[in-house]
């Protein structure tokens, strides 16, 4: 019988403990086959964050290190400063990036630390059970903003990739989802070549992955796919920031 | 080697280096800045990294990020500047990361004072983290101690697989005392083959992780860390002690008070009053054991302290309720005098209250 | 023999320094150091002062509390401040040049020295620290001119190795200061 799919030898085979239609699998999975076909899979080494994907170095087949909430660009900074030669990368929700760890992340990329930084925006945080994130949009209800995010009240929410890429040391920005085929496509050369910046030794590197929450949102899988291409792509437009073969 | 006039602050930098640390982590406070200002002169030159981070917090992860991957590592700061690490520390103690960290007291609570202090005790012996864990910690009362213990650190931190503190105070750091490096023996340490070094893939993947979400395996976990704390304590007791076996007083004091303390004892000598004194060089673990050669003629034990008497628990742990204890200690960035702590011992040996 | 000295004076008047020096020149002769500088926001600006201790038996507290054995004030504000630090019979060397004024108590030994003026006779101003060094050293012995000169260069590198005269100068005539007082 034909081999027609086989689960990428970047990912251990322990089962993902994602909710139904949660897109921290596939994200996974984008990062994980990445670094195969980069042949960098035995070089990598990396840092998960505290949130949903708190598990994620159960999942990733490479050295792993699981950092505090918020310090995984940190934690890799470290990592890489020890081994340049070796390919670090962090994963990170909103929650952990775009609030307590912004600090972290902008200062990374301000010292232009040659990590790469894969960011799933899910605009709720997910693990803790549905708290309004920096991310969650005006009027979307969360269990800490149950009337809707009100922007007299707590602002509007926070675009990361945009602010990165003001940063001289981020050399490779980009928002990409994964609500449709043609999207995790675009995603997954996005992811990869957001790792190719760091092999090219250019400097920090972050894709930003729209993502959904269909647990924590109330929706069915397929709805929420729905809502972010209706709710977040508008809100957080997709496409290339920076890219480093622009500066020559 | 010939000796060398040091800076306490220096000599935290030149050991760290000596004991073949290669990478430090982190940020400018007063008065321990010369640390991060000496090694952002000498790692270069060793082929190491100096790297000013962006608050205590990302330093402290940085030292976990680096300490996980397998290389020595340290970090220091003072006090407030500490209390921010505390989470960095507990995860390290957590995933058994080996680092070495360095506080320079000063006086608290809140940002203080930037004069010495000690009242970071609780914090340092306590355990100033969430969780269950412990970690060894030296109080070196001299330039040429900070140097001795700031190497014996690294050993420690790896052979142990644990975060190590060395404590001293804004006037250690700020001293200049001679010094000189020794040779030391060498102690036979574990290879790091858990540290993430990538697999090359060769072998399972490592993972340096403080995450248990079975509350069993989470038990193991912290029987293990209680069993390796229980090995420290009965291996890592480090103490000066004298004059105990016939002091009509016993002073208790680490780091630069101890110095105050022996100044004052000279001076209670003087007028024929008997002194000791305890001096914990590991306050974690504390010598509890030596209280037990103190010996009848005692009439108090004094502890001394920049503080408001942290150290007291300890000493009350330690003589068990034999001898009553008395405590002579200053905050906010004084300092106490010999006079001072010599009126006490007058006041225990005569028997008054 | 045990020596705590505080020295003292404006902020660039070389006074950290000294007691460098002599730090490193009772280090050189085997003897006991200590050298304890104030530090902080007192040290911007306003009065800079560090304690030595030079001891042949190891040192207690690095610190001095009304147990000085001498203090060497560069300016007005030292003296003011430090006077009530010494030991009866204990010794104040007096920058002249910059202070009209005597110490309030009769208790301890006053020794004037013109140091500015000296050190200009020799062309530098910047040199008058040396020069109530000199006159410290004569006064009390406690190091050998030669173990500070030999000190110069592990202090200020070797590249100030040229200056070495000129401070021997400074020494002794700081020295020469303060001998019609024995």
């Amino acid at each position: 019988m034909a081999i027609v799919y086989e689960k990428s030898k970047g990912l251990t085979d322990t089962p993902f403990h994602y909710c139904p239609g949660c897109t921290h699998g596939i994200i996974h999975k984008l990062v994980a086959e990445s670094l195969v076909e980069l042949g960098v899979l035995g070089e990598a080494i990396g840092v998960a964050p505290v949130g949903c994907s708190v598990l994620a170095y159960e999942y990733f087949n490479c050295d792993m290190q699981e950092a505090a909430h918020g310090r995984a660009p940190a934690v890799a900074t470290g990592i890489k400063r020890v081994h340049p030669d070796k390919v670090v990368f962090a994963y990170q929700g909103d929650g952990d990036l775009a609030s307590i760890g912004t600090a972290e992340v902008v200062h990374a990329a301000h010292r232009g630390e040659k990590i790469t930084t894969i960011f799933v925006n899910n605009a709720i945080y997910g693990m803790t059970g549905g708290q309004m994130a920096p991310t969650t949009l005006v009027g979307q209800r969360s269990t800490t903003s149950p009337f809707g995010r009100d922007e007299a009240h707590c602002g509007k929410p926070i675009r990361i990739a945009e602010m990165l890429a003001t940063i001289d040391g981020a050399k490779f920005v980009e928002r990409v989802a994964v609500n449709s085929p043609a999207n995790v496509r675009k995603a997954k050369k996005a992811i990869k070549r957001a790792f190719e910046c760091q092999l090219a030794g250019k400097g920090f590197a972050i894709v930003e992955v729209l993502s959904t929450c269909p647990t924590n949102w109330g929706f069915t899988p397929v709805k929420a796919l729905e809502w972010l291409k209706d709710n977040m792509i508008p809100y957080y437009p997709l496409g290339n920031f920076r890219d480093f073969e622009e500066e020559k | 080697m010939a000796k060398v006039l040091m800076k306490g602050n220096e000599a935290v930098g030149a050991a760290a280096i000596k004991a073949g640390c290669r990478y430090f982590f982190g940020y400018p406070i007063t008065p321990s800045s010369e640390i991060p200002e000496y090694m952002a002169k000498a790692m270069p030159e060793v082929g190491g990294v100096f790297l000013q981070a962006e608050s205590e917090i990302a330093a402290i992860n940085m030292v976990y990020g680096a300490g996980g991957a397998g290389a020595r590592v340290m970090t220091a700061s003072s006090s407030p500047g500490i209390s921010l690490k505390q989470e960095g520390i507990t995860y390290c103690a957590g995933a058994e990361v080996p680092c070495v960290i360095v506080n320079m007291m000063r006086g608290g609570p809140g940002l203080g004072s930037i004069q010495p202090g000690q009242a970071d005790y609780y914090q340092s012996t306590r355990g100033g983290g969430n969780g269950d864990y412990r970690t060894l910690c030296y109080a070196p009362a001299s330039i040429q101690e900070i140097v001795d213990y700031v190497m014996l650190a690294f050993d420690k931190a790896d052979y142990y697989r644990n975060p190590v503190l060395v404590i001293a105070d804004g006037m250690i750091g700020q001293m200049m005392e001679a010094v000189e490096f020794k040779d030391r023996e060498k102690i036979e340490l574990p290879p790091k083959d858990w540290a993430t070094t990538g697999t090359g893939g060769k072998r399972k993947p490592n993972k340096v992780n403080s995450l248990y979400l079975q509350a069993e395996q989470l038990e193991i976990h912290n029987k293990r860390l209680q069993q390796k704390y229980k090995e420290m304590e009965e291996n890592e007791v480090l103490y000066e002690a004298y004059g105990l076996e016939d002091a009509e007083v016993v002073c208790v004091a680490y780091g630069t008070t101890s110095r105050i303390v022996k100044s004052a004892m000279k001076l209670a000598e003087e007028k024929g009053i008997k002194t000791g004194i305890i001096r914990p060089i590991t306050v974690w673990p504390f010598p509890y054991d030596v209280f037990k050669e103190i010996g009848p003629k005692a009439k108090g034990i004094l502890a001394v302290e920049m503080s408001g008497g942290q150290i007291v628990d300890d000493v009350k742990i330690g003589i068990e309720g034999r001898l009553p204890v008395y405590f002579n200690g200053t905050t906010g960035g004084m300092v106490p005098t010999p006079g001072s702590i010599l009126a006490s011992i007058e006041k225990i040996a005569g028997g008054t209250k | 023999m045990e020596e705590k000295v505080i020295m003292a004076g404006f902020g660039g008047q070389g006074v950290m320094a000294i007691g460098r020096l002599l730090a490193y020149a009772g280090m050189i002769e085997n003897k006991h150091v200590t050298w304890l500088p104030s530090y902080g926001p007192e040290m911007r600006g306003g009065t800079a002062n560090c304690a030595v201790v030079v001891s042949d038996e190891p040192i207690g507290s690095p610190l001095i509390s009304k147990d000085g054995t001498a203090a060497i004030v560069l300016n007005l504000p030292s003296l003011l401040k430090f006077e009530k630090e010494i030991i009866p019979g204990g010794k104040i060397i007096i920058n002249k040049s910059l202070i009209d004024a005597e110490p309030s108590r009769e208790d301890i030994d006053a020794y004037y020295v013109p140091a500015n003026e000296l050190a200009m006779e020799l062309g530098n101003s910047k040199i008058a620290n040396m020069v109530m060094l000199g006159a410290y050293l004569e006064l009390t012995k406690i190091v050998k001119i030669d173990s500070v000169l030999d000190a110069f260069v592990k202090v200020f590198g070797e590249d100030k190795a040229h200056l070495i005269p000129i401070n021997k100068e400074a020494l002794l005539k700081g020295a020469e200061a303060v001998k019609t007082y024995v």
